[in-house]
């Protein structure tokens, strides 16, 4: 039986590349976020610079690199998360469908609404696992069908069977990876229309890691998804599209770059930069 | 096989051994010095218990001092004077309190957030007869005396410790706790009201319970403000209210046997309250640090 979804595993030394996993075609292309000359200093320290790339809706962009690289300030950058960072300072522009969420009058909490984000440390509420999702509502002002709406979130997470017998427990009985879905599940639940998850399988075993990668999965038919993640196999399972961030050190001065930006399958069989490369083969990082 | 002498010896010996007994007395002098400490609280609340034993009834507790003095009657007027003047400090200090800590580790820039702190850190080491002093010539000279005026004086003492206890438990509060809920679009007063207060509710009552048995037994301010009183049992805050601070210091100078007791009696009860506030407050702690994890 040969149809044209079943695709070939192609292998790459240990890295197997995921199915049904595609980049846009140009026609389809969505651009949700249109980064441009970024650059992010921390105090004297400059942590990324001359970032230009296009993230597209319904599909996930993987942002990998070793540490160091820039790649957690990046995504920061997409929700105003660096805000919080006193020192952080942001050039150039971050377009979100069109508008610079660092142009004047533009309040960080508007942003961060539409453009939710997963940490890498579970970090739920102690609260109840109900209240963990419906707060964020609640206090938003969607108290219409609540219950519904926190059903609802946490069955995208894939958590519902697992607590629906048990949502007034407190979320901290809950397991490492049920915490994260907890987590995915609370930043859903207030309808955000881009999903940044930092690390969100780092701290997670493999079963649990699995899961929120299955997960991930069935979320882009509603989000945008960016993710961080410092496991090229994690980036080859679930992204469409991959960055390479790396470290470039000139005069002492350590930056983070990004050095390609292509289709998965690219970037993991064919990359045409020779720093990627040698960092998808397992040569440097 | 034959044991041979070792070539080498795993024995103190010289410095080693000179060292050895130096820490050794180092030692027993740090214990006794603890001991002392425990010694001396031992000593204060045996000796309290003794003096006051003759007092203590159920008389005492319930019926306010006799109005010509003698034996018989009780502390109940002081008593009442001392919740009601210490509660009145406690509504007054523990919001504000409360909010300078959140100010502080919320919202406050390093810049600003520094002289604030040592301005608290003075003002916890004001000499109390100072803030007594400053809130007589501010509330009782061309008045009178009265409750309010100690309960004002009482939250001064209060407020730094109350701040400083909050901003111990707030600083408490992983970062991650905060970055969650602005990542969800809420502002940051509603997080902290929504997610940080609550978590630490247990931490900022501890600091609250302390600052109320530290002001329970402060007597320069209220010798100030409230010291020349009825001793009938009284709620009305617009005059001078008996209080226990201020009757140990006049009845311990009164020529009186009964009276006398009745001081240590009142400084049993004074000395007991602080004693389960502290034991309360730690539970209280240890109860908000497991919720939060740590």
């Amino acid at each position: 039986m040969m149809t044209d979804d079943v695709t070939i595993p192609i292998n790459v030394g240990p890295v197997e590349i995921a199915r049904e996993r595609k980049a846009p075609a140009p026609a389809q292309r969505e651009t949700v976020f249109d980064i441009r000359d970024l650059e992010v200093n921390y105090g004297p320290t400059t942590a990324i610079s001359g970032v230009n790339l296009e993230i597209y809706r319904h599909y996930i962009t993987a942002m990998i690199g070793p540490s160091g690289c820039g790649k957690s300030t990046f995504i920061r950058c997409l929700n105003r998360m660096n805000d919080l960072v006193p020192s952080a300072k942001v050039e150039g522009s971050v377009l979100y469908r069109g508008q610079d969420i660092y142009a004047d009058g533009v309040d960080p909490v508007e942003v961060r609404r539409r453009i939710g984000m997963v940490f890498q440390r579970a970090n739920p509420f102690p609260k109840s696992i109900y209240d963990n999702v419906a707060w964020g509502p609640r206090v938003l002002g969607m108290r219409n069908g609540l219950d519904d709406r926190v059903e609802r979130a946490l069955t995208s997470a894939a958590l519902w069977n697992e607590v629906k017998d048990r949502l007034k427990k407190s979320a901290l009985s809950l397991s490492g990876g049920q915490q994260q879905r907890l987590c995915i599940a609370r930043a859903i639940a207030i309808e955000p229309e881009v999903l940044l998850l930092d690390e969100p399988a780092s701290a997670l075993d493999p079963i649990a890691t699995s899961a929120i990668e299955d997960l991930m999965h069935d979320l882009k038919k509603d989000y945008t998804l960016v993710i961080v993640t410092h496991n090229m196999q994690q980036a080859a399972r679930v992204a469409d599209l991959t960055a390479f961030f790396t470290l470039e050190v000139a005069e002492g001065r350590r930056t983070g770059v990004l050095v390609e930006y292509d289709s998965t399958d690219k970037i993991f069989t064919n990359p045409s930069d020779k720093r990627t490369e040698d960092y998808v083969t397992g040569r440097f990082g | 096989m034959s044991v041979s002498a070792p070539e080498f010896s795993l024995r103190p010996s010289g410095r080693l051994r000179r060292r050895r007994i130096v820490n050794r007395i180092m030692e027993s002098i740090g214990t006794g010095a603890a001991l002392l400490a425990v010694g001396v609280l031992g000593i204060v609340i045996a000796s309290v218990a003794v003096q006051a034993a003759p007092a203590i009834s159920l008389d005492f507790f319930t019926k306010p001092p006799n109005l010509f003095g003698g034996a018989g009657g009780g502390i109940s007027s002081a008593i009442i004077g001392s919740a009601l003047i210490v509660g009145m400090a406690t509504g007054l200090a523990l919001p504000v309190g409360v909010l300078i800590a959140i100010f502080l580790t919320e919202f406050a820039r390093p810049a600003v957030a520094s002289p604030i702190q040592l301005v608290l850190d003075i003002l916890n080491g004001l000499p109390t007869i100072v803030t007594g002093i400053f809130v007589y010539g501010l509330l009782v000279i061309g008045h009178t005396q009265s409750a309010y005026a100690g309960a004002f004086a009482l939250a001064i003492v209060m407020l730094p410790l109350v701040a400083r206890a909050a901003q111990e438990v707030l600083l408490l509060v992983p970062s991650a706790l905060r970055e969650a809920g602005l990542a969800l679009g809420v502002s940051r007063w509603r997080t902290v009201l929504g997610v940080i207060l609550p978590t630490t509710f247990g931490g900022i009552l501890t600091g609250a319970v302390l600052a109320v048995a530290r002001a329970a037994g402060e007597t320069a301010p209220l010798l100030f403000t409230t010291s020349i009183f009825n001793p009938a049992v009284s709620t009305d805050v617009t005059h001078s209210l008996p209080n226990i601070p201020v009757l140990i210091f006049t009845y311990s100078e009164q020529p009186d046997k009964a009276l006398h007791e009745q001081a240590w009696g009142a400084a049993l009860v004074l000395m007991a309250f602080v004693l389960v506030a502290s034991l309360g407050a730690k539970a209280l702690l240890a109860r908000s640090r497991r919720k939060l994890g740590q």
